[in-house]
């Protein structure tokens, strides 16, 4: 039963690409009427103008263009042309780096304020302010403090993706079953043992559907944040293929930027199905 | 009163309520434990005999008196009284065997492995799940879940066992199985009991001793009933013992008309010298202030009847 409608589902999403890819491709073909005009003038003005044809290209450009990046994710051609594979590394590098500092204060952090119910309140007010503030606009601050901007694009990672870490740590912590405390609390567990055999396991989903919903933010947050900083990445890919009018290249890496941002929550949905216990 | 094992001596708990007032659930509440005894507890609900048995676990303290325990006064949790709780409290993402070994391995820190092991296997094969050590609390039936939870409170060998409404939550069936086990347990290793229930018929089957509280706020332990039935009664001939009925009338007369009353009715009351009740025997009872004495009958006569 289950098999046949996942069999069902599978061809329902089959069709409804191809139904995408067909409207996409009659909507690009080549229609506009063809100019006559000098051959001298023809060299400045694009392909829309000379050939009728459509300035969006259509399926088949990007899957030719695709195929093309696939077959050399590697090359390096200099500063401004290098292979997607280059380029999407360093975005998971930077990610990776500001996640995982992220992870190491959060959660430690996280796990205090949850058992004390003084900090608690003492921080609250902090994280309050400093939760909706957008990643982005620490940027310039990042940039004048820390002088770097690869840097900084690491510290923007780590700013966006500590909250939800920190308030699901926190909400974990505080909120494990007091009968699981009294049993540790009756067998005289100590403070350590009990934060290491009790409440970690017992937070441990909640921590990790934080860091979920932490590495997609920070996934979102660093295609806006490389646009911003330049140099390497799939943000400053994107908007470098948008200077050079490379419509092909832009709907490639979004396709990439979705594809990777998969990726990564579904590692972290395996993660959660690991620790999450049924009851 | 030679041998107080556990000795509650003036315990009260009060809570802040609206507007600066206080809320006093119980005051001055006196109550004492012989070693090796069987107590319940018996009271309807908000009179406070979760929070005796809390206080008395060390979960809570009271807001006065204190509570001696082998001749010490009782500071926070210990692993000498072990509390078996009314939803089990199994650690949901370990297996039988990890629950109870994680009670053995907190009382005997240096213990290795294997040892622990050893030490929590006995205490489930005791409560009868040999085989089901793998399992994880999700994947065992109610009883079986509280079977581990008495499995965990025996392995750590307490002085005590303070149990709060343990089969409250199994189906009549598995909750006479377990009855049957840890009446048999707790006289097989000498256990001092305390033990909270809504169901007369348990505590009768169960108990040396009944607690009689009544209603809060404000509750007071009205008497304690000595059970006239033997030790070493059966659970399928405990009705037809003569003075059964007389034991299970007068708590159930307490249960229904008395708790509420008793307060107004016995103004005299000495939290201190709570009456003992002794079914079945007249000349023994004391009977309070006002009410006539309630136990009229002679033994091998029918007392069902003339109650």
């Amino acid at each position: 039963m289950t098999s046949s409608l996942r069999l069902r589902a599978g061809l329902v999403s089959i069709v409804l690409l191809a139904a995408f890819l067909g409207v996409w491709h009659l909507a690009t073909r080549s229609t506009a009427p063809v100019a006559t005009m000098s051959p001298e003038y023809a060299k400045l003005m694009g392909l829309t103008a000379t050939q009728g044809k459509s300035a969006m290209p259509g399926p088949l450009d990007v899957g030719a263009k695709l195929w093309e990046h696939v077959k050399r994710p590697f090359y390096d051609n200099g500063p401004n042309d290098k292979g997607l594979g280059i380029q999407l590394g360093y975005s998971i590098a930077r990610v990776g780096t500001g996640y995982l500092l992220a992870v190491l204060v959060a959660i430690p952090l996280g796990f205090l304020i949850g058992m004390s119910p003084l900090l608690s309140k003492a921080l609250d007010p902090f994280i309050q302010v400093l939760k909706p503030i957008s990643p982005l606009a620490w940027m310039p601050l990042a940039l004048y403090t820390i002088k770097d901007s690869s840097v900084s694009a690491i510290f923007v990672i780590f700013i966006c993706s500590i909250w939800p870490m920190l308030l699901n740590t926190v909400f974990g912590v505080a909120s494990v079953r007091k009968e699981w405390i009294n049993v540790a609390r009756t067998l005289e567990v100590g403070t350590v043992r009990r934060a290491f055999t009790v409440i970690l396991p017992a937070a441990a989903p909640t921590i990790l559907t934080g860091m979920r919903i932490s590495i997609g933010i920070a996934w979102l947050v660093i295609v806006a944040a490389e646009m911003l900083v330049g140099g390497t990445g799939i943000g400053y890919f994107v908007w470098n293929e948008w200077n050079n009018l490379s419509i092909t290249n832009v709907i490639i890496a979004i396709l990439l930027i979705g594809v990777v941002g998969m990726l990564l929550d579904q590692i972290l949905a395996r993660f959660t199905r690991m620790v999450t216990f049924p009851e | 009163m030679t041998d107080k094992f556990v000795s509650i001596e003036g315990i009260a708990k009060r809570y802040p309520g609206a507007g600066g007032a206080t809320t006093t659930v119980f005051e001055n509440l006196w109550l004492s434990m012989a070693r090796g005894e069987f107590c319940c507890v018996i009271g309807h609900s908000g009179c406070g005999k979760t929070t005796v048995l809390n206080i008395l676990a060390g979960l809570d303290a009271p807001s006065e008196g204190a509570v001696i325990v082998d001749g010490q006064a009782i500071a926070g949790t210990s692993l000498d009284r072990a509390v078996i709780f009314q939803s089990h409290a199994l650690l949901p993402w370990r297996t039988v065997l990890g629950n109870v070994a994680y009670a053995v391995s907190s009382k005997w820190r240096s213990w290795d492995r294997a040892k622990v092991k050893a030490h929590a296997q006995t205490f489930i094969d005791l409560v009868g799940l040999t085989g089901s050590e793998h399992k994880r609390p999700s994947e065992l039936s109610g009883g079986m879940k509280q079977r581990v939870g008495i499995a965990r409170a025996l392995s750590i060998t307490p002085k005590m066992m303070l149990m709060d409404e343990p089969f409250s939550a199994l189906d009549a069936l598995t909750r006479g199985t377990l009855q049957d086990e840890v009446r048999r347990i707790c006289l097989e290793t000498g256990q001092t009991a305390f033990m909270i229930t809504h169901d007369v018929d348990e505590a009768i089957y169960l108990a040396d001793k009944i607690f009689l509280m009544t209603n809060g706020p404000g509750a007071v332990l009205a008497e304690v009933v000595e059970n006239p039935l033997p030790r070493d009664r059966g659970r399928t001939d405990l009705h037809r013992h003569p003075l059964y009925y007389a034991l299970r009338n007068h708590i159930i007369d307490f249960l229904v008309t008395r708790s509420k009353t008793f307060v107004a009715e016995t103004p005299d009351h000495d939290p201190r010298n709570v009456p003992m009740v002794h079914i079945g025997k007249p000349g023994l009872t004391i009977a309070s202030n006002g009410e006539e004495p309630r136990q009229t009958w002679t033994p091998g006569t029918s007392p069902g009847l003339t109650a």
